[in-house]
């Protein structure tokens, strides 16, 4: 299964407030290892090594500084 | 040019002299809203007193976005024709992210629609225009300037105001008290009423600059452009020459110190690339989203920002209180006159327009967050949607630089039937669509429940009250109101909101529809 680039949620609003409010009130510490549990509960959802990895690419390549 | 302020004549009112007989309905604030709010009453047959505590319209463009819904009911009280011609029509928004254009939206991707999707216009000269109708319509609305309410107390079956005019006080009694006097409402404070919700740690300038410009019919916002690094930015285009810009300034700002010309000025250089342009009005302000809990307080009604603000990146404040005005205004003349029992209908005015402004308040606030985020996971998660969007299309529909104001969609049990398209479903303000013969569906549809029937699918004698419009299909028609019928019956209110619809309804049906109307219902 190749990566979705296009929109494909829903309702992306509301998830990305969905998102935030998960991590309302944590620290950095528990806000990364929030995130870290989330990547692997969608990359098991995903299960395919071939679409996690081209989602790290396209992750990796984005700098958020550049 | 800047724009020529007059004052407005006060009159000393007949109530300094002798006590003055029982008004159906004082209006508090002759805004926007309060001025629409007598001008919606006056045309279901019910006379207003409005009492402002000053006599020029509002000083700087303030509200300028006005919506397709708004233009609408614009044209009911009068003045659609004239805010469209003056205002600057548009309907694309585009957003950039540093140079680069990552975002776009069109607001009215189909043709069909009397009314654009947005008109930008300074709230000036809304106001100069709705004045102008009040004061040709002196037979329902009592326009007095320079009467400031200073008290309030609710009786039994009606309210006294205590008023301050230039020439003394007087108090003035009404059967319904309408809180139109916006977001500092003193009315609010009267009552006593917590205003619950957000303060957004965040400073914006706004300017308003006159110049000869070539910035196309758009709204433009940028997430840190060159011109005005790490901030945000947004740039409207307003009649008379005059453009509208917001920059973001930052919790620490000093809004006294920002609203210096010579600070302003160079920021505004910085953004327009030269120095020929004139400083027409500048304001430093923080962002709110809070709303009162109920809008109707016995027989004082809240209505516009006295009853709920939002940020302003979406349009959704003055076009939210018109939207409001829509459903108090028949409700409220039926309740008056006896047709329709008083509370079950302004239960279901506060019950629609608290869901609204929630939506509202949602809305508003996901944008704000999204331009002002707080650190840590939320700026993380902002600063990720940027930097994904230019190679990521799904980010680009993340990023929320402002979801502009459409009408809710109200929660509905009206009789419907979902063969037949969603725009159009019991709850949703009826769809526009050109009409045969010339002119357009929804100036047909306003003042009294309409029977909309497509194709002939309700009986040919309706109900007593309930008005027949009958229409053969168009390819509009067909799209917006028969979807998979076809032909389809529709009950349209006088808010020009869809209550119910059928494929063959009986003349029972569609008079059950029209009674639930009549006690609150949908």
């Amino acid at each position: 299964m190749s990566l979705i680039r296009d929109p494909n949620m829903d309702d992306p609003d509301g998830i990305y407030a969905d998102l935030l409010a998960a991590h309302a009130g944590l620290d950095a510490d528990a806000s990364a290892a929030l995130n870290a549990r989330l990547v692997l509960i969608l990359a098991n959802h995903l299960g395919r090594r071939e679409t996690i990895a081209a989602a790290l690419a396209l992750a990796r390549d984005t700098d958020c500084h550049g | 040019m800047p724009y020529d302020y007059q004052p407005y004549p006060y009159a000393p009112p007949p109530g300094l002299l002798a006590p003055e007989p029982r008004h159906d309905v004082i209006v508090v604030g002759a805004g926007p809203v309060g001025l629409a709010m007598a001008l919606e009453l006056a045309n279901h047959g019910v006379s207003s007193v409005i009492l402002d505590a000053n006599n020029v319209v509002s000083v700087g463009s303030r509200a300028i976005c006005w919506s397709k819904r708004s233009l609408e009911i614009f044209d009911r009280l009068g003045i659609g024709d004239k805010a469209a011609e003056k205002g600057v029509t548009w309907q694309v928004g585009r957003t950039f992210h540093r140079k680069a254009e990552v975002w776009s939206f069109d607001l009215m991707p189909e043709p069909g629609h009397k009314r654009p999707a947005f008109v930008n216009l300074q709230q000036y000269y809304v106001e100069e225009y709705l004045i102008a109708r009040a004061r040709a319509r002196v037979d329902r609305v009592d326009l007095r300037f320079r009467n400031q309410v200073t008290g309030l107390r609710q009786a039994r079956d009606h309210v006294v105001v205590s008023v301050e005019t230039p020439d003394g006080a007087y108090e003035l009694e009404a059967r319904y008290v309408i809180a139109c006097d916006g977001a500092r409402s003193s009315l609010r404070d009267m009552l006593g009423l917590d205003f619950a919700g957000e303060l957004f740690e965040e400073r914006f300038l706004i300017a308003d600059i006159e110049m000869l410009g070539d910035m196309p019919d758009e709204r433009h916002f940028w997430f840190e452009p060159p011109f005005h690094p790490g901030q945000s930015a947004l740039m409207h285009k307003q009649p008379d020459h005059i453009y509208r810009i917001d920059l973001q300034l930052g919790w620490d700002a000093d809004p006294e110190q920002e609203k210096r010309p010579e600070i302003v000025i160079p920021r505004i250089e910085r953004v327009v690339g030269h120095r020929n342009f004139r400083l027409d009005w500048v304001s430093v302000y923080s962002f709110q989203c809070r709303r009162l809990e109920r809008f109707v307080h016995d027989r004082v009604l809240f209505v516009g920002d006295s009853a709920h603000i939002v940020s302003p990146f979406g349009a959704r404040g003055g076009n939210g209180g018109l939207q409001d005005v829509d459903a108090l205004g028949w409700r409220l003349a039926a309740a008056l006159d006896g047709r329709a029992p008083a509370k079950a209908m302004l239960a279901a005015y506060d019950r629609e327009r608290t869901f609204a402004a929630d939506e509202n308040i949602r809305n508003a606030a996901r944008t704000t967050r999204f331009m002002s985020p707080r650190p840590g996971a939320e700026r993380l998660f902002r600063d990720s949607v940027l930097a994904l969007a230019e190679q990521a299309p799904f980010a680009r529909a993340l990023i929320n630089g402002g979801r502009l104001s459409v009408p809710c969609i109200y929660p509905s049990d009206g009789p419907d039937d979902d063969r037949m398209p969603g725009v159009s479903r019991p709850g949703a303000v009826a769809p526009d669509a050109p009409l045969p013969g010339g002119g357009w569906l929804i100036d047909r549809l306003s003042g009294r429940p309409v029977l909309l029937d497509i194709g002939g699918a309700a009986p040919a004698d309706p109900p007593e009250g309930v008005e027949r419009l009958r229409l053969d299909p168009t390819p509009e028609l067909a799209a917006r109101y028969l979807g998979a019928c076809d032909k389809a019956a529709y009950l349209i209110r006088p808010d020009q909101v869809v209550a119910a619809r059928w494929a063959a309804p009986s003349a029972a049906a569609i008079g059950a529809a029209r009674d639930a109307l009549w006690v609150g219902g949908s």
